[in-house]
């Protein structure tokens, strides 16, 4: 009897330890989960911060630039890079037929003229004259370098030729390869080419949805929770708006994406693609979310303040106005700003209003066409090429670096200024 | 090359030029009512301030009757000038299109002819110039130019009518805090409004399409058919007719709807016990300390946005799952519902925990000493006490979850098929309504075009079922709210 009660008993405490080990891993693996996806994240995406250049020297011949004698500013801006450039690249190999100066030639970007160019331009007197040039390499000869490609692929399954490998094995013992910090990924806007292309597009469309959001969506959202707090009867009709608010802010964001395209693109015949449309879809989206945040800071002032507004004469306005809704400041703006990062981070109705575009330009206002960040992953990982991923990875890393800096903004907001009334 | 007509181009626009282009008139005119209302609040205060002066009292503080004539100067002027740029372009339209009607036009001709007509007045038209549309052309800036002309006398004029109006009644005893807070008011009511606009606007933009859509495909065909290949609606010539019998059996939805819950089910596979273990253990086990460090860690989760999930789904966890099935011999496609909806479930777990972990802290502290009093152990009184108080809100959390996982766009998008097969093999891939939706919206969309409204028939669908689940969801977490507080 004795015995049986005690095995019951150990029985017990084993089910305990065994729940408190499911909670344990529960957690652990949570965790777990989170540090796989950073550690994967920053472990392919760290190495495009840098880019490879390969260093050549550059003849700059004037008669094969088709310039005359002492040219002017102007002669050089319209001189024939191309021919010098093309020369230089096939200068590598003395030895190289036809087709391997094409390969050659692929070994950089197609953005090898201008660098020359721009090289010119900043010293002319260096015409007649050779000078070692950087510029950048391909994007496989870029993985090649970063160690990200299969160098023991078969031929025909790389892009990169062996004489391409060859010319660049030689051309790295010579120490005429060099991997410096990659400020073009910050700079260029989009491009089909992986290593020229740049977030500065993308970055310029998230900054600029995300500010016409915020100027749409705080004073709407502040308005309409005073109101919601401090005014509203208790009635049906308000408690028919509550439900709105709650029930809006677990709609899919993509249906939000469809009253993008239905409403503002097709009625109100508002341009597509545009940081505006975009802005004002994603503020109808952190509506609700700012509401809910700025009702729960106004319902914690204590009623104390109001009662002592109004004792002082103050009409319910002022005592709102000048009294609560200030004293509720902090806590709404961290909502806010909670808020603003949901948007920062939302896809999908970007993609439907048409965000999704190749947009190789840098916008300069909300009216001009644009990505965002996170649609710039999307369209970079839907790409096929290798030098892309990295890309998305580096690209994921601003955008987390993002979110991370708003958040904190919020928390030290909410600790710092927010008032503790008991 | 040149175009032909290109010449006379410049002559419009030239002529275009010498008048203020609409957009800078538009500022220009926005920017003076926004400063005559602030210039307006000093006068209406310096007012009172003379009417003090003169030892008479006033009926509120003076800054209120600035604000008073601010609000009469500015606000009939700005409703004016929103009416008339909402109203302009259409009674123009109207008026460009009257010479055209009675001759035969279709609608879409007349919206090209007027197109035409504006280009070309904006000296941006490349095309032939008929005398027609030049004729129209000229009406056009004439008619513009006179729409300028009289809103800019019209809206001057109101502010100065209400101004003076309002000037004029400023004096000790007239009540200018009532007007002024009534307005105030009127105004928050109007931003509380935003809400239900949105929901009504969520409405609108679903429901006629979707009817369009339903006229040409039946609505059981949608329900119960079979087959989703929208693309095959799509090789259709715009001039031909609607051809009913080219769409049968191309928007059948059920594979669809199957592969939504069904990668929503292997979600909450993850989800659920993963997230309510966590929600228990942080409520009822852990320390103060561990709680202040795992609680916002795991949060961190529900921060990170859904695209990086995709792309951590369709580079890691699917090729991922692919080489193990490989091992085992298992065909496991590249995009497989598991890869999904396994990562769809990891970005659920903060959701679930956070909310079980509210609604068990909030399960009243004499239900867990009674239980021990009776000599349970703590897991004893989880399962057994806290857990069936705590269903209703668990249960609330949960359908949360799922709803959040019907709804979810761009794992599925990226990590998932696109093609709707039929299948219930976690290891081949299915597509969702989302999916669905982002494949055939992305691009360029013809209005009017059946695979157009299907996407909106799809968004209607995921509309009603995710109301649905929340309205569920968020009265029982309610009920259940209200029972311990």
């Amino acid at each position: 009897m004795n015995k049986n009660k005690e095995q019951l008993l150990n029985k017990r405490y084993k089910a305990e330890k065994r729940f408190r080990l499911y909670g344990q891993s529960a957690i652990f693996m949570a965790l777990i989960f989170l540090t796989i996806f950073i550690f994967k994240i920053f472990s392919t995406g760290y190495s495009a911060f840098k880019k490879t250049w390969l260093i050549v020297p550059v003849t700059f011949d004037a008669e094969l630039m088709m310039l005359e004698q002492n040219p002017s500013k102007e002669d050089l801006e319209d001189a024939d890079y191309y021919d010098i450039a093309l020369k230089s690249m096939a200068d590598l190999d003395p030895n190289a037929n036809e087709d391997q100066e094409n390969e050659l030639k692929r070994m950089v970007s197609y953005f090898f003229e201008r660098e020359i160019k721009r090289e010119l331009l900043n010293d002319p007197s260096l015409i007649g004259k050779t000078k070692d040039v950087y510029l950048t390499a391909s994007d496989d000869l870029d993985q090649v370098f970063k160690g990200n490609y299969p160098r023991d692929l078969p031929e025909d399954q790389r892009r990169v030729t062996d004489y391409q490998l060859k010319i660049f094995d030689q051309l790295v013992e010579l120490g005429k390869v060099e991997s410096k910090f990659n400020l073009s990924f910050f700079t260029y806007p989009d491009s089909r080419e992986a290593e020229l292309a740049g977030i500065a597009s993308s970055f310029m469309g998230s900054i600029f949805s995300i500010l016409v959001c915020l100027m749409i969506a705080f004073p709407v959202a502040v308005l309409a929770a005073i109101y919601l707090e401090e005014f509203a009867p208790k009635n049906r009709f308000t408690d028919f708006i509550e439900v709105n608010i709650n029930n809006l802010a677990a709609v899919p964001s993509i249906v939000f994406g469809l009253l993008g395209l239905g409403i503002l693109l097709a009625v109100f015949q508002l341009p597509r693609s545009t940081p505006l449309v975009g802005g004002i879809t994603l503020s109808l989206m952190t509506l609700p979310t700012i509401i809910i945040a700025c009702r729960a800071s106004l319902k914690a002032v204590p009623p104390s303040i109001r009662e002592a507004a109004l004792a002082m004469g103050a009409s319910k306005m002022q005592t709102t106005m000048h009294h609560t809704v200030p004293l509720s400041m902090p806590g709404t703006l961290s909502g806010t700003i909670i808020g603003l990062a949901q948007a920062l981070g939302e896809t999908a109705p970007l993609i439907l209003i048409g965000m999704v575009a190749f947009v190789n330009t840098i916008p300069g206002s909300p009216l001009d066409p644009a990505a965002s960040l996170p649609v710039q992953i999307y369209i970079w990982a839907e790409s096929a090429e290798r030098g892309f991923v990295e890309k998305v990875s580096a690209c994921i890393m601003v955008l987390l670096g993002f979110l991370i800096i708003m958040n904190l903004f919020a928390q030290i907001i909410r600790h710092k200024f927010e008032k503790k009334w008991s | 090359m040149k175009k032909k007509g290109s010449f006379l181009a410049p002559f419009f626009y030239k002529q275009s030029k010498v008048l203020f282009s609409g957009d800078s008139l538009n500022l220009i005119l926005f920017t003076f009512i926004v400063l005559l209302g602030f210039t307006s609040y000093y006068f209406g205060r310096k007012k009172a301030y003379r009417i003090q002066y003169t030892k008479k009292r006033l009926t509120a503080l003076p800054q209120f009757y600035g604000y008073y004539l601010a609000i009469w100067c500015a606000i009939p002027a700005f409703i004016i000038f929103s009416l008339w740029a909402i109203f302009e372009p259409t009674i123009v339209k109207l008026l460009i299109l009257s010479d055209y009607s009675n001759q035969g036009y279709l609608d879409n001709e007349l919206n090209l002819i007027y197109e035409k007509t504006k280009s070309l007045s904006r000296g941006q038209f490349t095309g032939e110039i008929t005398p027609f549309i030049e004729a129209s052309a000229k009406k056009y800036l004439n008619l513009r130019s006179i729409a300028q002309s009289s809103k800019v006398v019209i809206v001057l004029s109101a502010i100065i009518a209400s101004g003076a109006y309002a000037y004029k009644r400023i004096s000790s005893n007239s009540r200018t805090r009532e007007p002024v807070e009534k307005f105030l008011k009127a105004v928050l009511f109007t931003a509380s409004l935003a809400a239900i606009l949105t929901t009504v606007g969520i409405i609108f933009s679903l429901i006629f399409q979707t009817i369009d859509f339903f006229k040409v495909i039946p609505l059981f065909d949608f329900v119960f058919g079979t087959h989703w290949y929208p693309a095959k609606a799509f090789v259709r010539d715009s001039s031909e007719a609607l051809d009913p019998s080219m769409y049968s059996d191309t928007f059948g939805a059920v594979p669809i709807f199957a592969g939504t819950f069904f990668i929503a089910f292997i979600a909450m596979c993850v989800a659920i016990p993963i997230g309510l273990m966590s929600g228990i253990y942080l409520a009822e086990y852990a320390s103060i300390k561990v709680r202040q460090y795992a609680k916002p860690l795991i949060e961190i989760l529900a921060g990170i946005p859904t695209v990086v999930y995709g792309f951590f789904a369709a580079l890691t966890v699917g090729p991922f799952l692919k080489e193990i099935g490989n091992s085992m011999g298992l065909d496991v496609s590249a995009e497989s519902a598991l890869a999904a909806g396994g990562v769809m479930g990891i970005m659920i777990i903060p959701f679930i925990s956070s909310l079980s972990d509210d609604v068990i802290t909030s399960v009243p502290q004499s239900l867990r000493d009674g239980s021990y009093a009776m000599g349970a152990t703590k897991s004893e009184t989880i399962k057994k006490v806290i857990f069936p108080a705590a269903l209703p809100g668990i249960v609330g959390s949960i359908l949360l979850g799922v709803s959040r996982a019907i709804g979810e766009t761009m794992i599925v998008v990226m990590a998932s098929g696109l093609a709707a097969n039929l299948t219930l093999n976690p290891l081949e891939s299915t597509s969702t309504i989302t999916a669905q939706i982002v494949v055939i919206l992305i691009g360029d969309q013809a209005f009017g075009d059946p695979k157009t409204q299907a996407a909106f028939a799809l968004g209607m669908s995921l509309f009603l079922v995710t109301l649905c689940l929340n309205i569920v969801a968020l009265r029982v977490v309610k009920k259940y709210r209200e029972k311990y507080e």
